[in-house]
C-alpha cells in the first residue's frame, strides 16, 4: 500500500491507496467523492474527467499514486460552499439544460472548465473539439454547447 | 385547474443540481454498511450442455462469501415466455448465460472467483442467423416450453399481423409498385450509467431492492414471484429507483443479475450490489432487436397510396425480452403511417444463440418506418411526384380512424410536413444531387402519444401530500431516467394546483410509498403522470377550498391587525363580515397564495394584498385549529386510465393510445464519393407534441433522440461472430460525439392541444430518433442516386453501392 499526500479540492488529503489502484477508484472508494463517474474504464467515455494541476485527464486511466504532490480538482470541488452550491459554470449547465441524465455531466463540466481555463471565449467549433473525448447519450450535446457559451458569455471564463 | 403560469416555461429540471454538482446518486454511488459484492460467471460457449460446474476453487478464494449455482439455489426462471432460467443447469444458449454467481468481501475478489468457477461443457451446434434458426433440421435452442412441452421449431409463439383492405384491389389499382428489403443492426442503448442492483433482505425477509429500472411495479411483480420460490411467499418487495444514468429501454424487463444479488444477498444475509461495467454492459447486456423486413407499397398515379405489405422477421436470440413484442409498435407506422387502404403485416420472431435482445426507445417503430419511408421515396421517383408533395398527399387527417383502429384525435402531420419543408429550404435543396453530391430528405412518423395499451392497465398512480410548510410532495412510480419527468411534473402540479414550481417535490420512485404505475415506456411518462396529477389536484383544491371559508377570515383579520400595527389609520375598504360570507366556490389559490376571487364585495387584489394569504400558512391554521375540534390534513391520491384498448395482436387491430404523435425530418447531407463519408449539413425536426410543458426539457428530448437517430443511421452496430460481441466498449462501438453532431438542427413544434393530454399534452419521450434514418437514407440517395437499405449506412456500404451503379 502507497500512502499519498495531495491536494484534493483546495484540501490538503492523505490516503493510503493500493499502488495498483486508478485515480478514480481512489476519489471514488477510499474518499467518497462519488461525483466523479466511471462511464467505461478505458479512456473513450470522459465521465471520469478530473484535473490534475490544472490539466483535464480521465482519472480511470490514472494510476492513483501519481498524484502524490499533485493537486487534483474534481466536480465537488467547484462549486462555492457559501452559496448556492454550484460554480457559475455548473449553473450555466442547469440553466441551459445541459444535464439530463447526469452521468456525463460531472466529466463534460469539467472538460469544459479546462476548456475555459485555455481559452475563455470559445467557438462552436472550439468547444466540439473540445468535448469529443466526453459522451453523453442523452442531450445530443446541443444544449451542452448552449450552457458552456452561456457560461463563457456571463463570465470571464465560467470560474469567477 | 388554476391558469397556466407555469407549464411552458423552462425553470431549471428539480434534480439537475445535485447532478451538475456531482451529488446525485446513482446505483455505482450506493454502499450500505457490511454491503457485499456480486460477480457472475458467464458461459464459454454459445450453444452447449453443461456436464459439470466445479466452485470448489472459487470457494477456497479468501474474501469469498457465498458461490452459487443451479445446483445449490432454488430454480428462478425468468422472462414473460418464461424461458430463462437466472442460473442455467442444462445447457447454455449464448455466450452471456450465466452459470454461477460469487459474492464477496470486495469486487475485485469476486471477480476473481468467479473465474475460478471450472466449467465443462459439451458443446452443441449453433445458429447465428434467422436462416440458420429457421432451416429444416436446425439445433433447437429451446427443446421445450415453459410448461415441458417438446418444441419443434426456433420460432417463437407470438403472433403480431394484420390486414385490412382489399390488398388484391390495392395492387390493381396501383400505377406504381415499389418494394426493398431492409436490414437494421443489434444496437446498444449505451447507457452512460452501467447496469446494477443492490438487494437486501431484513430479518423477516423482506426484499428492498436498489434497481436501474423503468418498470418499478412490473419489477416488484416479478422479484415476488421470485421470493416464493426462495421459500419467501407472503414476504414484501420494495423495489427503490435509484438515479438512473439513462434508460432508453434497457429497465423495461427484470435482469438476471438482479436476481442474481436477490440469491446472494438472500444466501449470505447480507446486502449485495452487482454492477455491470462497459464491456459487460456490452458483452451481456440486451441489445436493440436486429430485423430485417420486406416492405411493398403503390400508389396511383396520382401518388395516393393504393396498399402495403411490411413482413419482418427479428432475430431474437436466445430468450424472450418484452423486447420480442417490437411487432406491436411496428403495426404503428406499418397500418397508420398516411392513409392506406389495405394493410398486410406479418411478423416472424426467432430464437438464436446470438444474444438475446431487448426493449430500445422507439421499439420496432424506426425499423419499420426505414422500409415504409425509403419505399415511399421511390414510389415518389416513380410518379413524378416530389417527396415532400407524396407525404403531403398521403397526410394523416385529423379525427381519422386507421386500419388499425387508431382513433387519431389531433394530427399536426401536415403542419409538421409544411414547416419543415420551409425551414430546410426543401424545393431549392431537392434534387440538386448528382452534380453536388448534396441532397435532402424526408421522413414522417406517428408514435403513440398518450401510452401504449400493452398489459391489461396502462394506468398511472400518483399520490399529492401537503406539508404544513405548503411544499406539495408529490409519490409517483414513474422514473426520471434524464428525460425531465420530474420537471415536467412540478411544472403540471404548479399549474394543476396553484403552488410554485418549485414548492413542488418529487419524491424517489418507490413502490413502497408510490402507487402502482405500469412503468415509464412507451412515451407516456409525462401524459400519465400530468393526468394524474391532474385529477389529484383537482380533488386537493375542492378540499382546500371546503376548508377556507373556516380559517381564512381569522387569518386575513390577522393581516389587516399586522397592518393597523404599522399604520394607525390603516382602512381595508371593507367590513370584517364580508369575508364570514365567502363560500368554498368564491376562492382562489396561485403560486401558493390563496385568495378570494369572483363577486365577493371585496377589494381587488391589487389594492388589497392583505387579501393573500400564504398556503403553509392557511394549512397549519387548519391543521391545528385555533377554535379547537379536530382539523384535518391534506394528501390526495388519483388513479389515472386512459380510455384505450388492449389490442388484438394476431388481427393488429386496437386504438392502444389515448393519442398519437406525428412529427417528421428533414436533413441535407454532403456526400464525398472519394471515401463514402456522409456529412449532415443541417437537419429540421418537426414535431406535433400536443402542448409544450417546458420548451427546454423538450428540446433537450429530441436533440437527444436525433443524435440516437444519427448513430442508427451511420455509425452504430454491436457486431457478433459466432455469437460473441466483437466490440464491447466505445473504442469499436462507435457512439456520436460532440464532433458529428455539429451540425445545425432546427426544431419544429406544433401544439394541437389534445383533449386527452394534460394541458393538451402528447408524449415525445421516443419520436426524436424515429425518422432519423430513414431521412438520412432518402437524402443520401438524392445526393448520390444510390439507395442503401441496410443500416448502419456505413461509408463502405456507400462505396460498394456507388461501385455497384457505375458497373452496371
Amino acid at each position: 500500500m502507497n500512502r499519498v499526500t495531495f491536494t484534493l479540492n483546495g484540501r490538503s488529503t492523505v490516503a493510503v491507496v493500493d499502488p495498483h489502484k486508478r485515480l478514480i477508484d481512489l476519489l471514488r472508494d477510499t474518499l467518497g467523492e462519488t461525483g466523479t463517474k466511471e462511464g467505461c474504464g478505458e479512456g473513450e467515455c470522459g465521465a471520469c474527467t478530473v484535473l490534475v494541476d490544472g490539466r483535464a485527464v480521465n482519472s480511470c486511466l490514472y494510476p492513483a499514486p501519481e498524484v502524490e504532490g499533485r493537486e487534483v480538482l474534481t466536480i465537488e470541488g467547484l462549486a462555492d460552499s457559501r452559496g448556492k452550491g454550484l460554480s457559475p459554470l455548473q449553473q450555466a449547465f442547469l440553466d441551459n439544460g445541459g444535464t439530463q441524465c447526469g452521468f456525463c455531466t460531472p466529466g463534460m463540466v469539467m472538460a469544459a472548465v479546462d476548456l475555459l481555463r485555455r481559452n475563455e471565449h470559445p467557438t462552436r467549433a472550439d468547444i466540439q473539439t473540445a468535448l469529443t473525448g466526453n459522451l453523453c447519450r442523452c442531450t445530443g450535446y446541443v444544449q451542452i454547447f448552449e450552457s458552456i457559451e452561456a457560461a463563457a458569455s456571463a463570465t470571464n471564463g465560467g470560474e469567477s | 385547474m388554476s391558469s397556466l403560469r407555469h407549464v411552458g416555461t423552462s425553470p431549471p429540471r428539480p434534480e439537475g443540481g445535485d447532478k451538475v454538482g456531482g451529488r446525485a446518486r446513482y446505483i455505482h454511488d450506493i454502499t450500505v454498511p457490511g454491503m457485499l459484492h456480486g460477480a457472475i460467471r458467464y458461459s464459454d460457449h454459445a450453444h452447449a450442455r453443461i456436464r459439470r460446474i466445479d466452485t470448489s476453487r472459487a470457494e477456497a478464494l479468501p474474501g469469498v462469501r457465498a458461490v452459487i449455482t443451479a445446483f445449490n439455489t432454488p430454480e428462478i426462471i425468468i422472462g414473460f415466455m418464461g424461458d430463462n432460467p437466472v442460473l442455467k443447469k442444462d445447457k447454455v444458449r449464448q455466450f452471456r448465460d450465466e452459470l454461477a454467481a460469487v459474492a464477496a468481501e470486495d469486487a475485485e475478489t469476486a471477480r476473481a472467483a468467479a473465474e475460478l468457477i471450472e466449467v465443462e461443457y459439451e458443446p452443441l451446434p449453433g445458429v447465428f442467423s434467422v436462416e440458420e434458426a429457421l432451416a429444416e433440421g436446425a439445433p433447437l435452442i429451446h427443446e421445450t416450453d415453459r410448461r415441458g412441452k417438446p418444441l419443434s421449431s426456433n420460432r417463437l409463439p407470438l403472433i403480431f399481423g394484420h390486414d385490412s383492405g382489399d390488398l388484391a384491389a390495392g395492387e390493381t389499382a396501383a400505377a406504381f409498385v415499389a418494394e426493398g428489403s431492409f436490414s437494421t443492426p443489434l444496437i446498444q442503448q449505451s447507457c452512460m450509467g452501467t447496469a446494477g442492483a443492490l438487494a437486501e433482505f431484513d430479518s423477516n425477509g423482506n426484499l428492498t431492492i436498489t434497481a436501474k429500472t423503468q418498470i418499478p411495479f412490473l419489477a416488484q411483480r416479478d422479484f415476488t414471484k421470485a421470493m416464493a420460490s426462495l421459500g419467501l411467499k407472503g414476504c414484501s418487495v420494495r423495489v427503490v429507483v435509484p438515479t438512473l444514468g439513462g434508460g432508453f429501454g434497457t429497465g423495461l424487463d427484470t435482469h438476471v443479475y438482479e436476481y442474481i444479488s436477490i440469491l446472494l444477498a438472500w444466501r449470505t444475509g447480507k446486502p449485495v450490489r452487482v454492477l455491470y461495467n462497459r464491456e459487460q454492459e456490452f458483452a451481456y447486456l440486451s441489445p436493440r432487436q436486429s430485423t430485417e423486413s420486406r416492405v411493398r407499397q403503390g400508389c396511383d398515379k396520382q401518388g395516393r397510396l393504393t396498399f402495403r405489405s411490411v413482413e419482418v422477421v427479428q432475430d431474437n436470440g436466445a430468450y424472450a425480452s418484452w423486447g420480442a413484442t417490437y411487432p406491436s409498435v411496428m403495426l404503428l407506422p406499418t397500418t397508420s403511417l398516411y392513409r392506406v387502404p389495405a394493410v398486410r403485416f406479418r411478423s416472424d420472431i426467432v430464437y438464436t444463440n446470438n444474444t438475446y435482445c431487448q426493449a430500445m426507445r422507439g421499439y420496432g417503430n424506426p425499423e419499420v418506418t426505414l422500409g415504409i419511408e425509403s419505399t415511399l421515396d421511390e414510389l415518389a421517383e416513380l410518379s413524378g411526384i416530389d417527396p415532400l408533395e407524396i407525404r403531403r398527399i398521403n397526410c394523416n387527417q385529423p379525427g381519422e380512424v386507421t386500419p388499425m383502429g387508431l382513433k387519431v384525435g389531433t394530427c399536426g402531420l401536415a403542419e409538421c410536413l409544411d414547416r419543415a419543408g420551409e425551414r430546410s429550404a426543401w424545393s431549392e435543396k431537392r434534387g440538386q444531387g448528382r452534380a453536388t453530391s448534396r441532397g435532402i430528405g424526408i421522413s414522417s412518423l406517428i408514435h403513440v402519444g398518450g401510452g401504449g395499451k400493452i398489459y391489461r392497465s396502462d394506468g398511472s398512480g400518483i399520490i399529492l401530500k401537503l406539508d404544513d410548510y405548503g411544499v406539495v410532495h408529490v409519490n409517483y412510480g414513474g422514473v426520471e431516467m434524464g428525460q425531465g419527468l420530474h420537471s415536467a411534473i412540478s411544472l403540471m402540479v404548479a399549474d394543476g394546483l396553484g403552488v410554485k414550481p418549485s414548492s413542488v417535490i418529487v419524491n424517489q420512485t418507490d413502490t413502497a410509498t408510490c402507487p402502482w404505475d405500469v412503468g415509464t415506456h412507451a412515451s407516456r411518462g409525462a401524459f400519465m403522470a400530468g393526468n394524474a396529477a391532474l385529477k389529484a389536484c383537482a380533488k386537493l383544491r375542492a378540499r382546500l377550498f371546503e376548508w377556507a371559508p373556516r380559517v381564512y377570515g381569522d387569518l386575513v383579520a390577522e393581516n389587516i391587525k399586522r397592518a393597523r400595527r404599522r399604520d394607525g389609520d390603516f382602512d381595508p375598504g371593507f367590513t370584517e363580515e364580508l369575508l364570514a360570507k365567502l363560500t368554498p366556490g368564491q376562492f382562489e389559490l396561485l403560486d401558493g397564495e390563496l385568495f378570494p376571487h369572483g363577486e365577493t364585495g371585496l377589494p381587488p387584489l391589487e389594492d388589497a394584498p392583505w387579501l393573500k394569504v400564504d398556503l403553509g400558512r392557511f394549512l397549519r391554521a387548519v391543521h391545528f385549529p385555533r377554535a379547537g375540534g379536530a382539523g384535518t390534513v391534506f394528501t390526495e391520491e388519483a388513479f389515472y386510465e386512459p380510455a384505450t384498448e388492449l389490442p388484438d395482436w394476431e388481427k393488429g387491430y386496437g386504438n392502444m393510445s389515448a393519442s398519437y404523435t406525428y412529427g417528421c425530418q428533414a436533413i441535407e447531407v454532403e456526400v464525398d464519393q472519394e471515401t463514402g463519408q456522409v456529412t449532415v449539413l443541417k437537419l429540421v425536426s418537426a414535431l406535433d407534441v400536443g402542448r409544450v410543458l417546458n420548451p427546454q426539457t423538450l428540446k433537450g428530448q429530441v436533440y437527444g433522440g436525433i443524435a440516437q437517430g444519427l448513430g442508427y443511421a451511420l455509425y452504430e452496430e454491436v457486431k457478433t461472430e459466432g455469437g460473441r460481441v466483437l466490440n464491447p466498449g466505445f473504442t469499436d462501438y462507435k457512439l456520436p460525439t460532440a464532433s458529428e453532431m455539429a451540425f445545425p438542427i432546427e426544431l419544429e413544434f406544433v401544439e394541437t392541444d389534445d383533449a386527452s393530454g394534460p394541458f393538451g399534452a402528447k408524449g415525445v419521450g421516443e419520436p426524436g430518433l424515429v425518422p432519423t434514418a430513414p431521412a438520412m437514407a432518402n437524402a443520401i440517395q438524392d445526393a448520390i442516386g444510390v439507395r442503401i437499405r441496410d443500416l448502419p449506412i456505413t461509408p463502405e456500404k456507400i462505396l460498394d453501392a456507388l461501385a455497384a451503379r457505375d458497373g452496371a
